[in-house]
Protein backbone atom coordinates (compact mmCIF):
# COMPACT_ATOMS: atom_id res chain seq x y z
CA UNK A 1 0.00 0.00 0.00
CA UNK A 2 1.04 3.56 -0.61
CA UNK A 3 -0.33 6.96 0.28
CA UNK A 4 -2.99 8.29 -2.06
CA UNK A 5 -2.38 11.26 -4.32
CA UNK A 6 -5.25 13.63 -3.61
CA UNK A 7 -5.45 15.49 -6.92
CA UNK A 8 -8.97 16.15 -8.13
CA UNK A 9 -10.06 15.13 -11.62
CA UNK A 10 -10.91 17.84 -14.14
CA UNK A 11 -14.66 17.92 -14.82
CA UNK A 12 -15.35 15.96 -18.00
CA UNK A 13 -16.36 18.00 -21.03
CA UNK A 14 -19.68 17.75 -22.84
CA UNK A 15 -20.53 19.28 -26.19
CA UNK A 16 -21.71 22.89 -26.25
CA UNK A 17 -24.55 21.70 -28.50
CA UNK A 18 -26.29 23.70 -31.23
CA UNK A 19 -27.63 26.39 -28.91
CA UNK A 20 -24.38 27.57 -27.35
CA UNK A 21 -25.31 31.12 -28.40
CA UNK A 22 -28.08 31.36 -25.80
CA UNK A 23 -25.49 31.35 -23.05
CA UNK A 24 -22.44 32.88 -24.71
CA UNK A 25 -23.66 35.24 -27.46
CA UNK A 26 -27.38 35.68 -26.64
CA UNK A 27 -28.08 38.16 -29.44
CA UNK A 28 -27.06 35.59 -32.05
CA UNK A 29 -29.66 33.22 -30.56
CA UNK A 30 -32.26 35.96 -31.00
CA UNK A 31 -32.49 36.90 -27.33
CA UNK A 32 -33.12 40.59 -26.83
CA UNK A 33 -31.10 41.12 -23.68
CA UNK A 34 -30.70 40.27 -20.90
CA UNK A 35 -27.13 41.56 -21.25
CA UNK A 36 -26.51 45.15 -22.38
CA UNK A 37 -23.50 44.07 -24.48
CA UNK A 38 -22.65 40.84 -26.19
CA UNK A 39 -19.75 39.26 -24.24
CA UNK A 40 -16.49 39.46 -26.19
CA UNK A 41 -17.88 41.74 -28.88
CA UNK A 42 -14.84 44.03 -29.03
CA UNK A 43 -11.35 42.52 -29.02
CA UNK A 44 -9.51 45.77 -29.71
CA UNK A 45 -11.27 49.12 -29.29
CA UNK A 46 -10.99 52.02 -31.75
CA UNK A 47 -8.15 53.57 -29.70
CA UNK A 48 -5.99 50.45 -29.91
CA UNK A 49 -2.47 50.84 -31.30
CA UNK A 50 -1.40 48.69 -34.22
CA UNK A 51 -2.53 47.54 -37.63
CA UNK A 52 -6.29 47.02 -37.95
CA UNK A 53 -7.08 43.65 -39.46
CA UNK A 54 -10.16 41.66 -40.45
CA UNK A 55 -9.92 37.89 -40.70
CA UNK A 56 -12.62 36.14 -42.68
CA UNK A 57 -13.12 32.43 -42.99
CA UNK A 58 -15.44 29.47 -42.88
CA UNK A 59 -15.48 26.53 -40.50
CA UNK A 60 -15.82 23.28 -42.47
CA UNK A 61 -16.60 19.70 -41.48
CA UNK A 62 -15.13 16.47 -42.89
CA UNK A 63 -17.43 16.64 -45.90
CA UNK A 64 -16.57 20.24 -46.69
CA UNK A 65 -19.90 21.51 -45.40
CA UNK A 66 -19.99 24.73 -43.40
CA UNK A 67 -20.45 24.38 -39.65
CA UNK A 68 -23.21 26.88 -38.89
CA UNK A 69 -23.61 26.48 -35.17
CA UNK A 70 -20.08 27.01 -33.88
CA UNK A 71 -18.58 29.53 -31.54
CA UNK A 72 -14.96 30.60 -31.77
CA UNK A 73 -13.16 32.33 -28.93
CA UNK A 74 -10.12 34.46 -29.68
CA UNK A 75 -7.29 35.36 -27.30
CA UNK A 76 -4.40 37.55 -28.36
CA UNK A 77 -1.71 39.99 -27.26
CA UNK A 78 -1.60 43.71 -28.09
CA UNK A 79 0.58 45.24 -30.83
CA UNK A 80 3.61 45.06 -28.53
CA UNK A 81 3.02 41.39 -27.76
CA UNK A 82 1.71 41.96 -24.22
CA UNK A 83 -1.38 40.20 -22.88
CA UNK A 84 -3.97 42.22 -20.98
CA UNK A 85 -3.90 39.63 -18.20
CA UNK A 86 -2.61 39.69 -14.61
CA UNK A 87 -0.66 36.55 -15.49
CA UNK A 88 1.48 38.47 -17.97
CA UNK A 89 4.15 40.10 -15.76
CA UNK A 90 4.24 43.02 -18.21
CA UNK A 91 0.49 43.74 -17.97
CA UNK A 92 1.00 47.27 -16.58
CA UNK A 93 2.54 48.33 -19.90
CA UNK A 94 -0.17 46.75 -22.05
CA UNK A 95 -2.43 48.76 -24.34
CA UNK A 96 -5.62 49.28 -22.27
CA UNK A 97 -7.67 49.55 -25.48
CA UNK A 98 -6.89 45.91 -26.26
CA UNK A 99 -9.03 43.55 -24.18
CA UNK A 100 -7.54 40.77 -26.28
CA UNK A 101 -10.43 38.35 -25.95
CA UNK A 102 -13.50 37.96 -28.08
CA UNK A 103 -16.24 35.66 -29.27
CA UNK A 104 -17.28 35.10 -32.85
CA UNK A 105 -20.21 32.91 -33.87
CA UNK A 106 -20.19 31.30 -37.29
CA UNK A 107 -23.11 32.59 -39.36
CA UNK A 108 -26.29 30.54 -38.72
CA UNK A 109 -26.94 30.37 -42.48
CA UNK A 110 -23.48 30.29 -44.11
CA UNK A 111 -20.99 29.14 -41.47
CA UNK A 112 -18.76 32.13 -42.27
CA UNK A 113 -17.06 34.11 -39.53
CA UNK A 114 -15.16 37.37 -39.27
CA UNK A 115 -12.72 38.56 -36.61
CA UNK A 116 -12.12 42.33 -36.34
CA UNK A 117 -9.06 43.21 -34.31
CA UNK A 118 -5.47 44.47 -34.48
CA UNK A 119 -2.47 42.42 -35.46
CA UNK A 120 -0.71 41.27 -32.27
CA UNK A 121 3.02 41.64 -31.75
CA UNK A 122 5.45 38.76 -31.21
CA UNK A 123 5.19 37.13 -27.78
CA UNK A 124 8.00 35.70 -25.61
CA UNK A 125 8.10 31.92 -25.94
CA UNK A 126 9.73 29.16 -23.92
CA UNK A 127 13.50 29.03 -23.46
CA UNK A 128 14.14 32.56 -24.71
CA UNK A 129 12.48 31.96 -28.05
CA UNK A 130 10.01 34.39 -29.59
CA UNK A 131 6.62 33.32 -30.85
CA UNK A 132 5.48 34.91 -34.10
CA UNK A 133 2.33 37.08 -34.00
CA UNK A 134 -0.63 34.77 -33.50
CA UNK A 135 -4.19 34.46 -32.22
CA UNK A 136 -5.17 31.54 -29.98
CA UNK A 137 -8.53 30.09 -31.02
CA UNK A 138 -10.88 27.81 -29.11
CA UNK A 139 -13.73 26.22 -31.03
CA UNK A 140 -16.93 24.65 -29.71
CA UNK A 141 -20.06 23.43 -31.51
CA UNK A 142 -22.58 20.64 -31.72
CA UNK A 143 -20.60 17.47 -32.41
CA UNK A 144 -17.41 18.79 -30.78
CA UNK A 145 -17.09 16.86 -27.53
CA UNK A 146 -14.15 18.82 -26.10
CA UNK A 147 -13.30 22.34 -27.26
CA UNK A 148 -10.61 22.42 -29.96
CA UNK A 149 -7.52 24.61 -29.56
CA UNK A 150 -5.65 25.99 -32.52
CA UNK A 151 -3.62 29.06 -33.49
CA UNK A 152 -3.85 31.53 -36.31
CA UNK A 153 -0.51 32.82 -37.64
CA UNK A 154 0.03 35.28 -40.47
CA UNK A 155 1.53 34.04 -43.77
CA UNK A 156 3.11 37.47 -44.33
CA UNK A 157 5.29 37.11 -41.19
CA UNK A 158 7.60 34.63 -42.87
CA UNK A 159 10.79 35.29 -40.88
CA UNK A 160 8.97 35.32 -37.52
CA UNK A 161 7.09 32.14 -38.42
CA UNK A 162 10.38 30.43 -39.32
CA UNK A 163 11.66 31.08 -35.80
CA UNK A 164 8.41 30.18 -34.00
CA UNK A 165 8.88 27.31 -31.50
CA UNK A 166 5.26 26.16 -31.72
CA UNK A 167 5.08 26.00 -35.52
CA UNK A 168 8.36 24.06 -35.34
CA UNK A 169 6.53 21.30 -33.43
CA UNK A 170 4.06 20.80 -36.26
CA UNK A 171 5.21 17.88 -38.39
CA UNK A 172 5.35 17.21 -41.22
CA UNK A 173 6.13 20.88 -41.98
CA UNK A 174 3.56 20.79 -44.78
CA UNK A 175 0.78 20.89 -42.17
CA UNK A 176 1.94 24.30 -40.87
CA UNK A 177 0.15 25.98 -43.77
CA UNK A 178 -3.20 25.11 -42.15
CA UNK A 179 -2.34 27.64 -39.41
CA UNK A 180 -1.49 30.53 -41.75
CA UNK A 181 -3.95 33.31 -42.56
CA UNK A 182 -3.33 34.69 -46.04
CA UNK A 183 -3.37 38.39 -46.78
CA UNK A 184 -5.96 39.51 -49.29
CA UNK A 185 -5.13 43.20 -49.58
CA UNK A 186 -6.41 46.18 -47.65
CA UNK A 187 -9.60 48.19 -47.63
CA UNK A 188 -10.34 51.42 -45.72
CA UNK A 189 -7.15 51.07 -43.70
CA UNK A 190 -7.95 47.49 -42.67
CA UNK A 191 -5.73 44.63 -43.81
CA UNK A 192 -7.81 41.62 -44.76
CA UNK A 193 -6.87 37.99 -44.23
CA UNK A 194 -8.43 34.67 -45.16
CA UNK A 195 -8.41 31.76 -42.71
CA UNK A 196 -10.58 28.67 -43.17
CA UNK A 197 -10.71 26.02 -40.47
CA UNK A 198 -11.14 22.37 -41.45
CA UNK A 199 -12.23 20.07 -38.65
CA UNK A 200 -11.42 16.89 -40.55
CA UNK A 201 -10.02 15.57 -43.81
CA UNK A 202 -6.98 15.93 -45.98
CA UNK A 203 -6.23 19.56 -45.13
CA UNK A 204 -7.37 19.17 -41.53
CA UNK A 205 -6.34 22.17 -39.43
CA UNK A 206 -3.68 21.47 -36.81
CA UNK A 207 -5.17 21.30 -33.32
CA UNK A 208 -3.15 21.39 -30.13
CA UNK A 209 -3.17 19.43 -26.91
CA UNK A 210 -2.11 22.46 -24.89
CA UNK B 1 19.91 36.96 -15.01
CA UNK B 2 16.60 35.34 -14.31
CA UNK B 3 14.00 34.72 -16.95
CA UNK B 4 11.16 37.15 -16.16
CA UNK B 5 8.48 35.05 -17.89
CA UNK B 6 6.41 33.00 -16.66
CA UNK B 7 7.55 31.72 -13.31
CA UNK B 8 4.94 28.98 -13.02
CA UNK B 9 4.94 25.76 -14.97
CA UNK B 10 2.48 24.54 -17.53
CA UNK B 11 -1.04 23.29 -16.93
CA UNK B 12 -1.44 19.65 -16.00
CA UNK B 13 -2.04 17.68 -19.19
CA UNK B 14 -5.64 16.78 -19.89
CA UNK B 15 -6.62 13.17 -19.24
CA UNK B 16 -8.10 12.52 -22.64
CA UNK B 17 -9.37 9.06 -21.64
CA UNK B 18 -11.52 10.74 -18.99
CA UNK B 19 -12.95 13.32 -21.40
CA UNK B 20 -15.10 12.14 -24.29
CA UNK B 21 -13.11 11.37 -27.45
CA UNK B 22 -13.58 13.64 -30.48
CA UNK B 23 -15.01 10.75 -32.50
CA UNK B 24 -17.90 9.08 -30.69
CA UNK B 25 -20.17 7.58 -33.40
CA UNK B 26 -23.11 7.00 -31.01
CA UNK B 27 -23.38 10.79 -31.10
CA UNK B 28 -23.73 11.21 -34.85
CA UNK B 29 -22.84 14.90 -35.02
CA UNK B 30 -19.30 14.04 -33.88
CA UNK B 31 -18.58 11.83 -36.90
CA UNK B 32 -17.74 14.61 -39.37
CA UNK B 33 -16.64 17.15 -36.78
CA UNK B 34 -13.87 15.15 -35.14
CA UNK B 35 -10.25 15.79 -36.10
CA UNK B 36 -8.57 12.54 -37.13
CA UNK B 37 -4.94 13.58 -37.11
CA UNK B 38 -3.05 13.50 -33.81
CA UNK B 39 -3.21 16.65 -31.69
CA UNK B 40 0.13 18.45 -31.46
CA UNK B 41 1.29 18.38 -27.82
CA UNK B 42 2.34 21.77 -26.52
CA UNK B 43 3.51 22.69 -23.04
CA UNK B 44 1.72 25.86 -21.99
CA UNK B 45 3.27 29.10 -23.19
CA UNK B 46 2.29 32.61 -22.13
CA UNK B 47 -0.55 32.40 -24.68
CA UNK B 48 -2.12 29.44 -22.87
CA UNK B 49 -1.41 30.59 -19.31
CA UNK B 50 -2.98 34.04 -19.60
CA UNK B 51 -6.65 35.04 -19.92
CA UNK B 52 -8.75 38.18 -19.56
CA UNK B 53 -10.21 39.17 -16.22
CA UNK B 54 -13.94 39.78 -15.98
CA UNK B 55 -14.76 42.41 -13.40
CA UNK B 56 -17.81 42.46 -11.15
CA UNK B 57 -18.85 45.62 -13.02
CA UNK B 58 -19.43 43.57 -16.16
CA UNK B 59 -22.08 41.44 -14.43
CA UNK B 60 -25.60 42.76 -13.84
CA UNK B 61 -27.45 42.17 -10.53
CA UNK B 62 -29.99 39.76 -12.10
CA UNK B 63 -27.56 37.93 -14.36
CA UNK B 64 -27.52 34.85 -12.11
CA UNK B 65 -31.30 34.85 -11.57
CA UNK B 66 -32.95 33.16 -14.53
CA UNK B 67 -36.34 33.44 -12.82
CA UNK B 68 -36.13 37.23 -13.08
CA UNK B 69 -33.61 38.15 -15.77
CA UNK B 70 -36.00 37.70 -18.70
CA UNK B 71 -39.34 38.04 -16.91
CA UNK B 72 -41.88 40.09 -18.88
CA UNK B 73 -45.00 39.96 -16.74
CA UNK B 74 -44.41 37.29 -14.10
CA UNK B 75 -42.29 34.32 -13.14
CA UNK B 76 -41.49 31.52 -15.57
CA UNK B 77 -43.37 28.23 -15.24
CA UNK B 78 -41.55 25.28 -13.69
CA UNK B 79 -40.09 23.97 -10.44
CA UNK B 80 -38.01 26.68 -8.78
CA UNK B 81 -34.44 25.62 -8.01
CA UNK B 82 -31.09 26.94 -6.85
CA UNK B 83 -28.01 25.50 -8.51
CA UNK B 84 -24.85 26.13 -6.55
CA UNK B 85 -21.39 24.70 -6.08
CA UNK B 86 -17.71 25.24 -5.85
CA UNK B 87 -15.12 25.62 -8.57
CA UNK B 88 -11.69 24.21 -7.73
CA UNK B 89 -8.58 23.30 -9.65
CA UNK B 90 -7.02 19.84 -9.70
CA UNK B 91 -4.91 20.79 -6.66
CA UNK B 92 -8.08 21.53 -4.69
CA UNK B 93 -7.56 25.29 -4.69
CA UNK B 94 -10.68 27.43 -5.12
CA UNK B 95 -10.83 29.20 -8.48
CA UNK B 96 -11.81 32.78 -7.66
CA UNK B 97 -13.34 35.32 -10.01
CA UNK B 98 -14.04 32.71 -12.69
CA UNK B 99 -16.77 33.54 -15.19
CA UNK B 100 -19.51 30.89 -15.02
CA UNK B 101 -22.10 31.08 -17.80
CA UNK B 102 -25.11 28.78 -18.15
CA UNK B 103 -27.87 28.14 -20.67
CA UNK B 104 -30.81 25.79 -20.63
CA UNK B 105 -34.22 24.88 -22.03
CA UNK B 106 -37.41 25.94 -20.27
CA UNK B 107 -39.62 23.63 -18.17
CA UNK B 108 -41.17 22.18 -21.34
CA UNK B 109 -37.78 21.36 -22.88
CA UNK B 110 -37.87 24.26 -25.34
CA UNK B 111 -34.86 26.50 -25.99
CA UNK B 112 -35.21 30.14 -26.89
CA UNK B 113 -33.05 30.09 -30.03
CA UNK B 114 -33.51 31.26 -33.62
CA UNK B 115 -32.78 27.73 -34.94
CA UNK B 116 -34.98 25.77 -32.47
CA UNK B 117 -38.05 24.01 -33.92
CA UNK B 118 -39.37 21.77 -31.10
CA UNK B 119 -43.16 22.02 -30.71
CA UNK B 120 -43.09 22.63 -26.93
CA UNK B 121 -44.17 26.16 -26.02
CA UNK B 122 -41.85 29.07 -25.35
CA UNK B 123 -42.26 30.67 -21.95
CA UNK B 124 -42.62 34.44 -22.33
CA UNK B 125 -40.91 34.91 -18.97
CA UNK B 126 -37.92 32.69 -19.54
CA UNK B 127 -34.78 33.42 -21.58
CA UNK B 128 -32.55 30.60 -20.38
CA UNK B 129 -29.17 32.25 -19.96
CA UNK B 130 -27.29 33.37 -16.88
CA UNK B 131 -23.83 34.25 -15.68
CA UNK B 132 -21.92 35.00 -12.51
CA UNK B 133 -18.40 35.21 -11.07
CA UNK B 134 -17.14 32.78 -8.43
CA UNK B 135 -16.52 34.35 -5.03
CA UNK B 136 -13.35 34.15 -2.92
CA UNK B 137 -14.15 30.54 -1.97
CA UNK B 138 -14.78 29.57 -5.59
CA UNK B 139 -18.50 29.38 -4.90
CA UNK B 140 -21.27 30.31 -7.36
CA UNK B 141 -25.07 30.24 -7.25
CA UNK B 142 -27.87 30.54 -9.83
CA UNK B 143 -31.62 30.66 -9.35
CA UNK B 144 -33.61 29.13 -12.17
CA UNK B 145 -36.36 26.67 -13.03
CA UNK B 146 -35.88 22.98 -13.69
CA UNK B 147 -35.37 22.42 -17.43
CA UNK B 148 -37.40 19.72 -19.16
CA UNK B 149 -36.13 16.77 -21.23
CA UNK B 150 -36.59 17.03 -25.00
CA UNK B 151 -36.30 14.88 -28.13
CA UNK B 152 -33.45 15.43 -30.59
CA UNK B 153 -32.54 14.04 -33.99
CA UNK B 154 -29.87 11.41 -33.46
CA UNK B 155 -31.43 7.97 -33.17
CA UNK B 156 -35.11 7.51 -34.06
CA UNK B 157 -36.21 8.25 -30.48
CA UNK B 158 -33.45 9.94 -28.48
CA UNK B 159 -34.27 12.28 -25.60
CA UNK B 160 -31.86 14.47 -23.71
CA UNK B 161 -31.98 14.20 -19.94
CA UNK B 162 -32.85 17.49 -18.25
CA UNK B 163 -29.58 19.44 -18.18
CA UNK B 164 -27.94 22.82 -17.77
CA UNK B 165 -24.97 23.80 -19.96
CA UNK B 166 -22.02 25.29 -18.06
CA UNK B 167 -19.17 27.33 -19.53
CA UNK B 168 -16.18 27.94 -17.24
CA UNK B 169 -13.55 30.63 -17.72
CA UNK B 170 -10.67 30.46 -15.26
CA UNK B 171 -7.41 32.42 -15.10
CA UNK B 172 -5.73 30.58 -18.02
CA UNK B 173 -7.15 30.40 -21.55
CA UNK B 174 -6.27 26.70 -21.81
CA UNK B 175 -8.46 25.94 -18.80
CA UNK B 176 -11.55 26.80 -20.87
CA UNK B 177 -14.21 24.17 -20.40
CA UNK B 178 -17.81 23.59 -21.39
CA UNK B 179 -19.84 20.81 -19.81
CA UNK B 180 -23.39 19.85 -18.85
CA UNK B 181 -24.97 19.29 -15.47
CA UNK B 182 -27.57 16.54 -15.04
CA UNK B 183 -30.06 15.98 -12.22
CA UNK B 184 -29.95 13.13 -9.72
CA UNK B 185 -32.45 10.39 -10.46
CA UNK B 186 -33.16 11.24 -14.11
CA UNK B 187 -33.78 7.93 -15.95
CA UNK B 188 -32.69 9.50 -19.26
CA UNK B 189 -29.07 9.88 -18.13
CA UNK B 190 -27.88 6.31 -18.89
CA UNK B 191 -29.82 6.32 -22.19
CA UNK B 192 -28.30 9.51 -23.59
CA UNK B 193 -25.78 9.21 -26.47
CA UNK B 194 -24.17 12.52 -25.51
CA UNK B 195 -23.69 11.45 -21.88
CA UNK B 196 -22.32 8.15 -23.20
CA UNK B 197 -19.61 9.82 -25.26
CA UNK B 198 -17.83 9.61 -21.87
CA UNK B 199 -16.67 6.05 -21.26
CA UNK B 200 -15.69 6.28 -17.58
CA UNK B 201 -18.79 5.88 -15.34
CA UNK B 202 -17.00 7.82 -12.60
CA UNK B 203 -16.53 10.81 -14.93
CA UNK B 204 -20.26 10.68 -15.76
CA UNK B 205 -21.31 10.47 -12.11
CA UNK B 206 -19.49 13.74 -11.45
CA UNK B 207 -21.78 15.48 -13.94
CA UNK B 208 -24.87 14.46 -11.97
CA UNK B 209 -25.87 17.02 -9.34
CA UNK B 210 -27.46 15.67 -6.15
CA UNK B 211 -30.47 17.23 -4.50
CA UNK B 212 -29.09 19.39 -1.68
CA UNK B 213 -31.76 19.71 1.00
CA UNK B 214 -29.47 21.76 3.24
CA UNK B 215 -29.30 24.55 0.66
CA UNK B 216 -32.99 24.33 -0.17
CA UNK B 217 -35.08 27.42 0.68
CA UNK B 218 -38.09 26.17 2.67
CA UNK B 219 -41.42 26.96 0.98
CA UNK B 220 -39.57 28.55 -1.94
CA UNK B 221 -37.16 26.49 -4.03
CA UNK B 222 -35.18 23.26 -3.94
CA UNK B 223 -31.40 23.20 -4.41
CA UNK B 224 -28.96 21.09 -6.43
CA UNK B 225 -25.23 21.11 -5.81
CA UNK B 226 -22.80 20.94 -8.70
CA UNK B 227 -19.07 21.21 -7.98
CA UNK B 228 -16.61 21.49 -10.85
CA UNK B 229 -12.87 21.19 -11.36
CA UNK B 230 -10.58 23.02 -13.78
CA UNK B 231 -7.07 21.99 -14.80
CA UNK B 232 -4.31 22.64 -12.26
CA UNK B 233 -0.90 24.11 -12.92
CA UNK B 234 2.57 22.80 -12.20
CA UNK B 235 4.44 24.74 -9.56
CA UNK B 236 8.17 25.19 -10.01
CA UNK B 237 9.72 24.96 -6.54
CA UNK B 238 13.21 25.44 -7.97
CA UNK B 239 13.43 28.40 -10.26
CA UNK B 240 15.27 27.75 -13.51
CA UNK B 241 18.40 29.73 -14.04
CA UNK B 242 18.99 31.12 -17.47
CA UNK B 243 21.96 29.59 -19.25
CA UNK B 244 25.30 31.05 -18.22
CA UNK B 245 23.94 32.62 -15.06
Amino acid sequence: MTQKLDYLKETASQTAGPYVHIGLTPRVAGLDGPYPEEPGEIIAGPEAEGERIRIEGTLLDGQGDAVRDALIEVWQADAKGIYNSPRDPRQESCDPAVFGWGRVATDLKTGAFAIDTIKPGPVPGPKETTMAPHLSLWIVARGINLGLSTRLYFADEEAANQADPVLAKVLPPGRRGTLLAKQEGAQDGVTRYRFDIRLQGEDETVFFDC
Amino acid sequence: MRNALPVQGGLYPRDRDWHPPAYAPGYKSSVLRSPQKPLVALDSTLSELTAPVFGQDSIGPLDNDLIRNYAADGDPIGPRILVHGKLQDEDGRPVRGALVEIWQANAGGRYRHASEKYIAALDPNFGGCGRTLTDDDGHYVFRTIMPGPYPWPNGPNDWRPAHIHFSLFGPAFSQRLITQMYFEGDPHIPLCPIVNTISDPEAISRLVAPLDMKATEPMDCRAYRFDMVLRGQRQTPFENRAEGA
